[in-house]
């Protein structure tokens, strides 16, 4: 079973939408885990329905008993979190604040402050219109650790994978380059990295490539709206030479892509042209190349 | 007065409404644009600036010091995140898993884990002549961006006061690192395009706003592409539309380049001179 995660550094450059064409062109071969679990989009476009849904529970809050306090201020003192409020000498956490590091409750000298462990979103198992599982997952409002859940929905996805004997698992990332984004690399076959022709898209491609060659994971890449600037487009394939990143395909700026999207589909599922025929194509390099 | 540009998903437009909106109502006010995006800081791209001052961000991790440690296990049971090990006879620290919370250390009877910078990300603070710009980036591999973000906020704090506007370029998404560029703020500006991703994404940054109290509007870029949903949503729930940003190609060409926009575009400038007019009435209601 190999796993095949897709990133882009830059958010917008078309990950989710060319993750999800993969998803239907690799049919019941594959299983889908939509580790993007900041802003989720992929449910849009591949339609699941849920078999299972769980509470995901990470990291832990401060909870201060106001009938135990004693309002000694010695939570407020070893609290490098900022978190623990004082309103009329009445102590109190703000959750947002809080890290769940517990060192308040372990100096509270009357034992007033618990800490309780944290919802911070559900996960779902669910059945995709291909007739395949994807396996994905919202982040509470506002919540941390997303690198656990990402970790959560993937081991999952690659657990329904081995059980069922499916060839791939393929992950759709998050933007960016920290936690959430380390999470869903650990453990990957192939990256492909999105990314666009614009200074922003270089310069992060670059940045997120940087963290793909720490992990020395094997990696190629597609330039989406490869024809709005032809310029950067040689800076990235120059770029993508000096570091032995396979180009898998050039697509070009095409509002089908929305257009799609708007209707609930794939841009394999929604046009015939050449868009559709890129991305087939990109798929079998992708298969070969792993 | 603090403005934060948001949006719940990437690559909506928050970095190009960010350097336009501080280019424009810099002609009049005093103006400070903060890139808090320090996973992939963009907003430099866009302007060309002199480097005024630069420091590194540090955060402070245990390092164990093995002369009086005693292996008395302390530090292990009392880090919740798992960053302090005790494998055998030394003492193991995993410094991307420690959030600095200092437990381990001021709770060590023989202390034997005193508390070292470690480099997280580099500060650098620049003018356009304009405007001052400050810029965080993240050393690739530090997992956290919340600590960064918090010390440049602190720096935004301590270097301007509150005659400025300052305008926070913020990452995308709903999860914390969103949630500490925004907490401060005054006012969100979310910046979302007419797709399906973009309404169902905007919807989780509404929903974060609204947990955190905070006034906010919605800015439509690329506007004419997809569909009116996004209209439809704002409308229905009382939340007002600052402007509309039309979708064009060449303007993807200009902002390709790493030009600004409202110099070319008088279509793009009339959107933001709304936007500015409506912080600039923000501003005197405030003040």
């Amino acid at each position: 079973m190999k796993e095949i995660v897709v990133i882009s550094g830059k958010g917008g450059t078309g990950k989710t939408s060319i993750t999800a064409s993969f998803a239907v062109l690799g049919g019941q071969d594959v299983v889908v885990a939509d580790c993007d679990v900041d802003a989720a989009d992929m449910h849009l476009l591949l339609q699941p329905e849920p078999i299972k849904t769980e509470d995901f529970y990470s990291g832990e809050l401060a909870v201060i008993n106001q009938d135990i306090c004693t309002q000694c201020g010695k939570c407020f003192d070893v609290c490098r979190f900022d978190a623990i409020t004082v309103t009329d000498s009445i102590h109190d956490v703000d959750e947002l604040s809080c890290e769940g590091c517990g060192y308040c409750a372990r100096v509270c000298p009357v034992e007033a402050i618990t800490n309780i462990p944290l919802n911070v979103g559900k996960w779902h198992i669910s059945k995709i219109k291909t007739g395949s599982t994807m396996v994905h997952a919202k982040l509470g409002i506002g919540a941390d650790n997303s690198g656990k859940l990402v970790a959560k929905v993937k081991n999952e996805a690659k657990l329904i994978a081995e059980k069922e004997g499916k060839d791939y698992v393929i992950v759709d990332g998050s933007p960016g380059v920290g936690c959430p984004v380390v999470s869903s690399l650990t453990g990957a076959s192939f990256v492909v990295l999105v990314t666009e022709p614009s200074i922003s898209g270089l310069h992060d491609l670059k940045r997120v490539y940087e963290l793909v060659a720490k992990f020395k994971l094997k990696a190629g890449c597609i330039i989406n709206k490869a024809d709005i600037n032809t310029k950067v487009n040689l800076q990235i394939k120059e770029f993508l030479e000096e570091e032995g990143i396979v180009h898998i395909a050039d697509l070009p700026y095409d509002e089908n892509f929305t257009k799609a999207m708007t209707k609930g589909q794939t841009i394999v599922e929604y046009s015939d042209g050449y868009l559709k025929r890129t991305i087939i194509e990109s798929w079998k390099i992708i298969l070969q190349t792993i | 007065m603090k403005i934060a540009i948001a949006s719940g998903k990437g690559g909506t437009g928050k970095t190009t409404l960010s350097t336009n909106l501080a280019s424009l109502i810099a002609q009049t006010e005093k103006v400070v644009l903060a890139d808090l995006d320090v996973e992939e800081p963009n907003s430099g791209l866009f302007l060309k600036t002199d480097l005024l001052h630069s420091e590194d961000k540090f955060k402070m991790i245990p390092e164990w010091n093995d002369s009086a440690c005693t292996l008395c296990g302390n530090c292990q049971e009392v880090c919740n995140y798992h960053a302090v090990i005790q494998i055998m006879d030394s003492i193991m620290v995993f410094p991307e898993l420690c959030h600095s919370c200092y437990a381990c250390s001021e709770l060590c009877p023989t202390d034997s884990l005193p508390m070292v910078p470690k480099k997280i990300g580099e500060l650098k603070h620049s003018s356009t002549g304009d405007f001052d710009f400050i810029e965080s980036r993240l050393v690739i591999g530090e997992e956290q961006a919340v600590p960064l973000i918090k010390q440049t906020l602190q720096y935004v704090d301590q270097n301007f006061d509150n005659d400025y506007i300052k305008f926070f370029d913020s990452p995308p998404g709903t999860s914390c690192p969103v949630i500490e560029a925004t907490k401060d703020a005054d006012f969100i500006i979310l910046i979302t395009e007419p797709t399906p991703f973009g309404l169902n994404d905007v919807i989780l940054a509404i929903e974060t706003m609204q947990e955190l109290k905070k006034g906010f509007g919605v800015v439509i870029n690329r506007y004419g592409i997809g569909n009116d949903d996004i209209i439809d949503y704002c409308n229905e729930n009382s939340i007002p539309i600052l402007a509309k940003i039309p979708n064009k190609r060449e303007i993807a060409e200009t902002y390709s380049k790493g030009e600004l926009l409202f110099d070319k575009f008088p279509e793009v400038k009339t959107e933001l001179a709304k936007i500015a007019t409506y912080i600039l009435a923000l501003k005197t209601q405030l003040a």
